[in-house]
């Protein structure tokens, strides 16, 4: 039942980082969402991540800063089994469901609808 | 990049600045960050509840099941941009919806069908990844740099 | 005539004999729906694009000023258009489609009255008997081409404007009846420094200002010799700056004659952040609502600024500011 709260107040806390990106920083969007992922990235090579995970369950792993802690685990479980080429063969086997699901389903939608303006 | 650029006014354009700065409405950055919170905390919780569906009725476990709830909260933010609503939840929530995984598949849907006007191939095809393009850049340049220092080290302090 | 700097006065006085305004679904929910010839509720206008919706919306304004006037499109001797689409494809096709010879005119939301400004030039030195003037502009091909997907769920800053879906056009002519254009100030660029696309009413503040200026200056006239003076798309951020600008460099004009068609155009209940802006806007404003106050006697002397922000996506990307222009024209109407 913890899990519950604590996902909803970590993903609210990783969005309200956005938000002041967005509003104080004067970033765009992409720029945040660009850092945000670097620094999924850099806190999973600290082995900050995953503990994160474990505490705040879909907190941490729905906002975008897991994907870059996806992608450097894809790339260190490869590296660990096959040496330093692993890093270029490992980066997308984690992340694989959410970028083939928003390809696929993006270009569905396009198949399907017409924007609305 | 803002004091780079501030660095490069004459006397004259910072004090219009100024002035028009005293003018502008301000951006209500508490209330955002409320917002921001509640919207971006229930799309994780929401996340939370269909990942916990996935371990109880089939055959997933905490690790794996990361990775049909990604996909199922992606399936939902095109659906929700395919029927012009995402926008409007955009421009309330700003960052609630932006950062979870939701808004990733957002700047791709938005961008496929925006572009279909120009085709499947250099419409769709070439303009999806407009706005999601430096996410999967810097995250996968990121990993690699990062991954290359963990493995290296690892390897000297091995050997 | 040239007077002053950079002012024409068009001894002649070259009439509007007819106008022609189409506008879109935010447009038709807004309070001037009634001034407008033909509202449009569906954002494609049927067609199979954004960009070819503008060029239909053009030439369906041109159609109703020429229908209006009574005459034949090749009554017409020059069609001076623009819009905000890359290249202006939207005008060049409708002109492919009037078969009258063409002049584009880029002056982004400025265009209207760059415009208004050159065909009473055309008409007032007796290069042509009629002239169609006119500027466009589309929700959808601006955000698509300056800003986000229009599905996109980024979050727009209260100094945000909405681009007006909208052609206006005039049919000026050598004679005949109506409201008349009798002098016209060309602006210079003008670029404070601001980079902000979300923000366009600070950036464009100053051009309009500097016009004002010149215009007074160039006449030697004050604001009392105007019923309004309006600017095209400040909206409610750069309108109130233009506003204090000018009283900051002793212009006065009275709160109740400086209004701003980017403010007149919405209601507050519409969630258009600070106000209408593009091309359409002034355009649609001024030849539909303010000509038909005009025409009912409310106002003898106009002055319509139309401000334009210059930039581009690309130039955005590249770390300029926003280099911005106004064109202003005065209309008259004899009672």
């Amino acid at each position: 039942m913890e899990i519950y709260f604590w996902a909803f107040v970590v993903g609210g806390l990783i969005c309200v980082i956005g938000q002041l990106m967005l509003d104080v920083a004067m970033l765009t969007p992409s720029h945040v969402m660009s850092t945000l992922v670097v620094s999924g990235a850099v806190l999973g090579g600290f082995g900050l991540y995953e503990p994160l995970i474990e505490f705040a369950g879909a907190g941490a792993t729905v906002p975008i800063t897991s994907f870059g802690n996806s992608l450097l685990h894809g790339a260190l479980t490869e590296a660990e089994r096959t040496g330093l080429v692993g890093i270029l063969t490992g980066i997308f086997e984690v992340t694989s469901a959410g970028i083939s699901s928003a390809i696929i389903f993006g270009f569905l939608a396009s198949l399907l609808f017409k924007s609305k303006g | 990049m803002s004091e780079k650029a501030k660095k490069k006014l004459t006397p004259a354009q910072q004090e219009y600045q100024d002035f028009a700065q005293a003018r502008e409405p301000k951006r209500s950055v508490l209330f955002n960050c409320v917002k921001a919170f509640f919207v971006g905390g229930s799309i994780c919780l929401l996340g939370q509840f269909i990942q916990d569906f996935f371990i109880w009725n089939f055959d997933f476990t905490e690790k794996t099941a990361g990775n049909p709830t990604v996909a199922v909260l992606i399936l939902l933010s095109v659906i929700l941009t395919s029927a012009g609503l995402y926008d409007h939840f955009g421009q309330w929530a700003g960052a609630g919806t932006a950062v979870p995984v939701t808004g990733f598949a957002n700047s791709i849907a938005s961008a496929a069908i925006e572009h279909r006007t120009e085709g499947y191939v250099l419409g769709v095809g070439s303009n999806m990844f407009k706005l999601a393009g430096s996410v999967i850049v810097f995250g996968v340049f990121a990993a690699f740099v990062i991954a290359l220092i963990k493995t290296t080290l690892a390897m000297l302090g091995g050997s | 005539m040239l007077q002053g700097h950079q002012t024409w006065v068009f001894k002649n006085r070259p009439v509007i004999v007819a106008t022609g305004t189409v506008a879109g679904p935010f447009e038709g929910e807004g309070p001037l729906a009634r001034d407008f010839d033909l509202l449009h509720d569906d954002l494609w206008l049927g067609q199979e694009s954004y960009e070819k919706a503008e060029r239909k919306m053009l030439e369906e304004a041109c159609e109703q000023a020429t229908s209006k006037a009574g005459i034949q499109k090749d009554d017409v001797q020059f069609f001076l258009s623009g819009d905000l689409v890359n290249q202006i494809t939207p005008s060049s096709f409708a002109a492919r489609t009037l078969a009258v010879p063409y002049l584009g005119m880029f002056g982004a939301c400025s265009t209207s009255m760059e415009s208004l400004a050159l065909g009473s030039l055309i008409v007032n030195s007796g290069s042509a008997q009629r002239v169609m003037c006119a500027a466009v502009s589309h929700n959808a091909t601006v955000e698509k081409q300056f800003r986000y997907p229009t599905e996109y769920g980024g979050q727009k800053p209260p100094t945000a404007q909405w681009t007006v879906t909208g052609a206006g056009v005039a049919l000026l002519s050598a004679q005949g009846e109506g409201p008349r254009t009798t002098a016209a100030t060309i602006g210079r660029v003008i670029d404070m420094g601001i980079s902000d696309p979300f923000n366009m009413g600070s950036a464009m503040a100053p051009a309009a200002v500097d016009t004002i200026t010149a215009h007074f200056r160039d006449l030697n006239i004050d604001a009392g010799y105007y019923d309004l003076i309006a600017t095209g798309d400040l909206g409610r951020v750069g309108h109130g700056i233009a506003r204090d600008l000018l009283k900051k460099h002793g212009i006065k004009i009275p709160d109740d004659r400086f209004t701003d068609c980017g403010i007149l155009i919405y209601s507050e209940e519409q969630p258009v952040i600070a106000g209408g802006s593009g091309c359409g806007c002034s355009a649609v404003v001024t030849y539909g609502h303010l000509l038909n106050r005009m025409k009912k006697g409310e106002l003898q002397r106009i002055l319509v600024v139309a401000t334009g922000a210059l930039l581009s996506p690309l130039s955005y990307q590249q770390k300029d500011s926003i280099p911005c222009i106004a064109h202003a024209v005065t209309i008259e109407i004899d009672h």
